[in-house]
């Protein structure tokens, strides 16, 4: 596998390989820390590196925006992704608005919002309530 | 509030043009880059600016939070609505050739009103989630940050 | 020219991306996660798309930064660094990053004009938006009259969070004693 490395596979590829690693970062961030608030950035980030993957899905090489010009034969890029990613990006935000006050009220009800603190305090009340 | 002077004056030379370049993304989202979503998140930002800037009391004068319901509401009743009347002159739901002689003349009319509904849901969600959050005390004080 | 764009745009966002990982000051993430919309929006307008280019830099880096600081305002400002091993989360992403890298061996070569996602419907709508509705902007025209459900769902489900948000953090705010009397709702 690794004979047909050429400087040709790696131009036509390291867009999506630089995505993975965008993805990857943001889904270890949203994995091992324990704060809501970092979790929900994390998820931000991997939101993000997943639009950029679909945009260059629909790149055309030569072409141009996709609003129409007075050339004749002009080559576009392919308006589809753009309009799927339009929507995402705006339906992730109202999705990240409704986590963020959820997690005030969180702090308001327990008075942190580190995940450990919380399993802790949630174990003490299920203690309290069986006693 | 002597200390922010600055912002205040910078700020009242610089949201009426954001209003007016929201209005101009509005409705020229047919000839470039634009369109509701973008429209209503630049007018959300004018009033969110005002806001920040000049207390969260004097922006729910300029928007009173039972208007900005009425407004998130009112964005998806007009594209509902758009369908309906669709239907109602003789092609199916959402089916904008319907609204003049022409087609091309009936998408034109369908895909205005649509995205001016859309910006004005937008621009109201924003806004009274931001109003929202501001009305909640602060645990952190001002001078801490 | 444009393949030395895009590197330098995606080593910044690299550099972004894994600063937000490793920093423990929740301000300065905020801050880097609006450096990495900007980078990220002009890394779509090198990838000639305007629209989305538009969106994201006025959604991700206006109004996530806006609502980010205002929840932190709201809760804290630091991080407390974890206690457990930070060995298995790093072990998935390994296995993950590597199964998806391996996956890009078939994937069809970056900007080609006659991969499967380009030559379908794609075409057929660059060439019916100019006769069916005389719109310059293509993107418009799909979203808002061939894709037009669609967007009436995304408006619904945006007005939904607007009523969910409200709900949430609606009625007392100030404690009672402070004032004497309730505080103004939402």
């Amino acid at each position: 596998m690794f004979e047909d490395l050429t400087l040709d596979f790696i131009i036509q590829r390291y867009n999506y390989w630089m995505v993975i690693i965008l993805m990857v970062t943001g889904l270890y961030i949203v994995v091992s820390r324990g704060n809501l608030v970092k979790k929900v950035i994390g998820l931000n980030l991997f939101q993000t590196a997943v639009f950029m993957l679909y945009i260059s899905i629909g790149k055309v090489i030569g072409g141009t925006a996709p609003i129409y010009t007075d050339n004749p034969d002009e080559v576009y890029s392919n308006p589809l992704p753009h309009v799927l990613i339009l929507t995402a990006i705006v339906v992730g935000v109202a999705t990240m608005a409704v986590g963020m006050a959820l997690i005030v009220r969180i702090r308001e009800r327990y008075g942190t919002i580190e995940e450990d603190e919380i399993a802790e305090i949630e174990q003490k009340l299920d203690r309290q309530e069986a006693a | 509030m002597y200390h922010h002077l600055i912002l205040r004056v910078v700020s009242k030379l610089l949201i009426p043009p954001i209003l007016l370049f929201g209005l101009y993304v509005q409705f020229h989202g047919d000839f470039g880059p634009g369109g509701g979503f973008q429209a209503g998140v630049i007018v959300a930002v004018g009033f969110i600016l005002y806001g920040l800037v000049f207390g969260l009391d004097a922006m729910r004068r300029v928007a009173p939070p039972h208007v900005v319901r009425r407004m998130l509401a009112f964005g998806v009743l007009l594209y509902a609505g758009v369908g309906i009347a669709n239907m109602l002159l003789g092609g199916e739901f959402l089916n904008y050739s319907t609204l003049a002689s022409n087609p091309k003349d009936g998408q034109h009319y369908g895909i205005i009103i649509i995205e001016l509904g859309v910006g004005i849901t937008v621009a109201a969600v924003m806004i009274a989630v931001f109003t929202a959050f501001g009305s909640r005390t602060p645990s952190i004080k001002d001078t801490d940050w | 020219m444009e393949t030395f764009i895009d590197i330098v745009l995606f080593g910044f966002l690299l550099l972004t991306a894994f600063a937000m990982m490793r920093l423990t000051n929740l301000f300065a993430v905020v801050m880097l996660s609006g450096v990495f919309s900007l980078l990220s929006a002009g890394l779509f307008v090198a990838m000639d798309a305007v629209d989305v280019a538009f969106t994201e830099a006025a959604v991700g880096a206006g109004i996530t930064t806006v609502l980010m600081l205002t929840t932190m305002a709201l809760t804290t400002r630091e991080e407390k660094p974890s206690s457990h091993s930070r060995l298995l989360p790093m072990l998935l992403a390994f296995f993950i990053g590597a199964a998806l890298l391996y996956a890009t061996v078939d994937v069809p070569p970056f900007g080609s004009p006659d991969t499967p996602a380009n030559t379908y419907l794609s075409t057929d709508y660059i060439d019916r938006t100019y006769k069916d509705m005389g719109l310059p902007n293509i993107v418009t025209g799909i979203l808002a009259s061939y894709r037009g459900f669609d967007t009436l769902g995304e408006v619904v489900v945006v007005f939904v969070a607007g009523v969910g948000v409200i709900c949430l953090l609606h009625g007392r705010t100030r404690p009672k004693s402070k004032s004497g009397k309730k505080g103004g709702d939402a």
